[in-house]
């Protein structure tokens, strides 16, 4: 495992590229669900509430 | 020729739903398929012969590379077709497309000089592949702030689109770069035609990642699509009758 | 002419314009797009002389030379039908090695001599596992002894 984890000497390189991958890969889908969310909210409330919106 | 499915498939309602139901269509074996070449690539990949383990960045910085042009392509088409048939939708998608490459791009930008200290001994250099995938960064941030520095939606869709297109001459510099001059980047291991320069057990994962990734753009662009649609369409008739 | 045209007309025209435009660029000022220069290319005069430049190539086999005791290295950096002869003092990338991509930045001094002050390795496209490596290239006797 540790040997795994060191990647021959460039764990220090390998593993910084896919952790920042992971992070893209998470934040699109986490602000893409927010932003249909809000969106619907948004919209939802407008429904109720035509005159004010 | 009769478009008239064309423009069903371009009106919104009927776009919101069919986004709604393709989406996870893409989303799922998006996500298989970036497990298993992750799997493939980190595990069962063997050690390169010349980068030893650091050769395994490939397997995140081709596809967000790739997903880079991809998006902007999508994106750029989108943004004239939007221009030309003044099809709404597709200024949706364009908008919708913009976040996602940038994302990609500077993901690419990133593993990029993570993987180049290592081997070339320099994180960055102004060599021209490099050079044109920073710009391509910089032409994603112009259209973003462009659209949002334009309070009305008409006007912020045609000056977005116009900048998209024009920044489509950079795809062809991008990916010529590294045969039209010399530069430190290599050329590339995957070509459309000829055999790819990389031994079969290296390649499933590295192919497996690619589609993955770009289904995985498929599925995001779909859901950010929705909320576009829904935020440019809040006042319309369908949609009360769709969220109630 | 429907609008829907003129506009189709006016989204080629702008990219076939900008096109053109980015093309007379890049033909203007080719010579700076060059990232680095080849033994041949400096040979025949084509880099530019009195000022820094990068010169690439590959490392002739059995032609690097260390000092020992400090980080002095001499190697020849060749394009196969001209060579180089390069000095540097400083650390190396990983990949620094015999018949490898190089590109150094530096000078060229009156003997002839590159004087690097940076050494930068170049790898090519091609990705395979030591053994399928060995396979394709038997090592050199050199190579073997090591």
């Amino acid at each position: 495992m540790s040997e795994f984890l060191a990647m021959g000497g460039y764990g220090a390189f390998v593993w910084p590229c896919f952790a920042l991958a992971a992070v893209v890969l998470a934040w699109n889908v986490r602000s893409a669900r927010r932003q249909l969310a809000l969106a619907r909210e948004q919209a939802l409330r407008r429904a109720a509430a035509p005159d004010r919106a | 020729m009769n478009w008239i499915w064309f423009h069903k498939l371009a009106s919104p309602p009927h776009a919101y739903g069919i986004a709604g139901r393709l989406a996870p269509w893409f989303g799922w074996p998006a996500g298989m398929l970036i497990l298993a070449g992750l799997y493939g690539g980190l595990v069962l990949a063997p050690a390169d012969y010349q980068q030893g383990d650091a050769f395994r960045i490939v397997y995140v910085h081709a596809p967000s590379a790739w997903l880079s042009m991809l998006v902007y392509a999508t994106m750029a088409v989108a943004a004239a077709v939007g221009l030309v048939w003044r099809i709404k939708l597709a200024h949706a998608v364009a908008a919708a497309a913009a976040p996602i490459g940038a994302t990609f791009t500077a993901l690419a930008l990133a593993t990029g000089a993570i993987w180049g200290k290592p081997m070339w001994g320099t994180w960055w250099v102004w060599d021209a592949r490099l050079t044109s995938e920073l710009i391509l960064l910089f032409l994603y941030a112009g259209v973003i702030a462009l659209r949002a520095s334009i309070d009305d939606r008409d006007r912020a869709d045609r000056a977005s689109a116009v900048l998209a297109i024009v920044g489509v001459v950079n795809l062809p510099i991008i990916h010529y770069s590294v045969y039209w001059w010399n530069t430190l980047h290599q050329p590339a291991t995957l070509t459309k035609l000829g055999k790819p320069s990389m031994a079969g057990d290296m390649l499933w994962p590295l192919l497996a990642m690619l589609l993955g990734f770009t289904l995985y753009f498929g599925a995001v662009l779909l859901v950010r699509l929705r909320a576009e649609i829904l935020r440019r369409e809040r006042d319309a008739a369908w949609l009360r009758a769709e969220l109630a | 002419m429907t609008p829907r045209r003129k506009r189709l007309l006016a989204v080629i025209a702008i990219v076939a314009g900008v096109g053109a435009a980015t093309a007379l660029a890049m033909f203007a000022f080719r010579d700076n797009l060059l990232y680095f220069y080849n033994p041949s290319q400096v040979l025949a005069g084509d880099a530019p002389s009195g000022r820094t430049f990068r010169i690439g190539g590959m490392v002739t086999q059995g032609s690097v030379q260390r000092t020992p005791g400090t980080l002095e290295v001499r190697f020849v950096v060749t394009d196969f039908r001209h060579s180089v002869p390069v000095r540097y003092e400083g650390l190396l990338p990983d990949l620094f090695r015999e018949g490898q991509g190089v590109i150094a930045h530096g000078r060229l001094n009156g003997g002839g001599d590159f004087v690097a002050d940076e050494v930068l390795a170049k790898h090519d496209e091609n990705y395979m596992p030591p053994e399928v490596a060995e396979s394709l290239h038997p090592p050199t006797p050199a190579q073997a002894a090591e």
